[in-house]
């Protein structure tokens, strides 16, 4: 091996992918490419979604089954995430705020089972963060009108405009790239890890390394991330919306 | 030949050097989440009702200051995987 080819950043082992391309379309001259994360988070999509139907079939008043124990557990506890940071009048807002946290947080566990963390790919979160900023500007519209809105840009002087959009688009670019920047390093320590314990175990012959202590990490680097992330992602959502909105909770 | 050879080593050592210079950004997060999580933990001790609240903030806002962490990150992971300046030799 020339030295270059070390260099290169991919000794055998360590070498860190994007989200594979199954397949491209050209739809009018535009390339589109169906990656992994697509297909992942259709399977996930579709996977929550029987998984939801199948909690939710058959609902009592009376006699309850432990099915709808958990489906209850679940819907009161988004509910009353969603009142205590935003307030009662922000109740509708909670199956957003659910569902974002169900699509992150199963989206970033995948890689438990062999696949590729849909959060892996930069843009999911880039997607969730746009969405939320939508939310953010329409609500922001909604409160104190367009020309408010407007005037909020020029807020305390007109010098200040291109600092408030600066602010304003970093928003969305700050929240996505938090939450792929987790996960990818998770990812990128975790495959490191792999490639430094193979190596002990090629130079010492026995596999003792490999047993409890990637385990261990997938633990931090997995699930408490994963967890993590998605509950920061959806508190910043609230947070950050609940703000634009600008009327005192009473 | 020989040179566009030496040209790329002068790179890639550059970028390597430039990753682990990029990683310098996790001194801060690494001092602003230790002062906030003693904070919370201080404050926790004096008010031990108020912990899961306490708690909950702590998480977002060292999830916060983190994003500078992760910034520097992301260029480190760049320079290493996804060098953008070899295409340009």
């Amino acid at each position: 091996m020339h030295i270059t080819d070390f260099l290169r950043g991919s000794p055998d082992g360590i070498d860190v992918k994007g989200p594979g391309v199954l397949c491209s379309f050209d739809i009018a001259g535009v390339t589109i490419n169906l990656t992994e994360t697509v297909v992942i988070s259709w399977g996930i999509i579709l996977a929550v979604t029987l998984l939801l139907a199948w909690l939710t079939h058959d609902l009592k008043t009376k006699d309850i089954s432990k099915r709808q124990v958990v489906a209850e557990w679940i819907v009161t506890t988004v509910y009353g995430l969603v009142e205590d940071s935003m307030g009662k009048r922000w109740r509708w807002f909670a199956p957003y705020i659910g569902a974002l946290f169900t699509f992150s947080i199963t989206g970033s566990l995948v890689s438990m089972i062999g696949l590729r963390s849909v959060t892996a790919d930069f843009n999911a979160p880039l997607a969730w963060a746009l969405v939320t900023f939508v939310f953010i500007h329409g609500t922001n519209i909604k409160t104190h009108g367009l020309g408010g809105y407007l005037k909020g840009y020029i807020d305390p002087v007109p010098v200040m405009l291109p600092i408030n959009v600066l602010s304003e688009v970093s928003t969305p670019v700050s929240m996505s790239l938090r939450h792929f920047g987790n996960v990818v390093s998770g990812m990128v320590i975790t495959s490191l890890l792999y490639f430094a314990l193979s190596v002990v175990t090629k130079s010492i012959g026995v596999a003792f390394l490999t047993i409890g202590v990637p385990a261990v990490l997938s633990l931090y680097f997995d699930l408490f991330s994963g967890f993590m992330q998605a509950f920061v992602f959806i508190m910043l959502t609230m947070a950050y919306i609940s703000n634009a909105d600008g009327r005192q909770e009473a | 030949m020989e040179n566009n050879e030496i040209a790329r080593a002068i790179v890639l050592g550059a970028s390597a050097l430039g990753a682990g210079t990029a990683m310098i950004a996790g001194i801060g997060p690494g001092i602003g989440e230790g002062f906030a999580v003693g904070k919370a933990c201080e404050s926790i001790g004096r008010q031990p009702e108020s912990s899961g609240a306490v708690t909950r903030t702590m998480f977002i806002g060292c999830a916060v200051a983190e994003s500078t962490g992760i910034y520097g990150l992301l260029v480190a992971l760049l320079l290493m995987f996804a060098n953008p300046f070899i295409g340009k030799l």
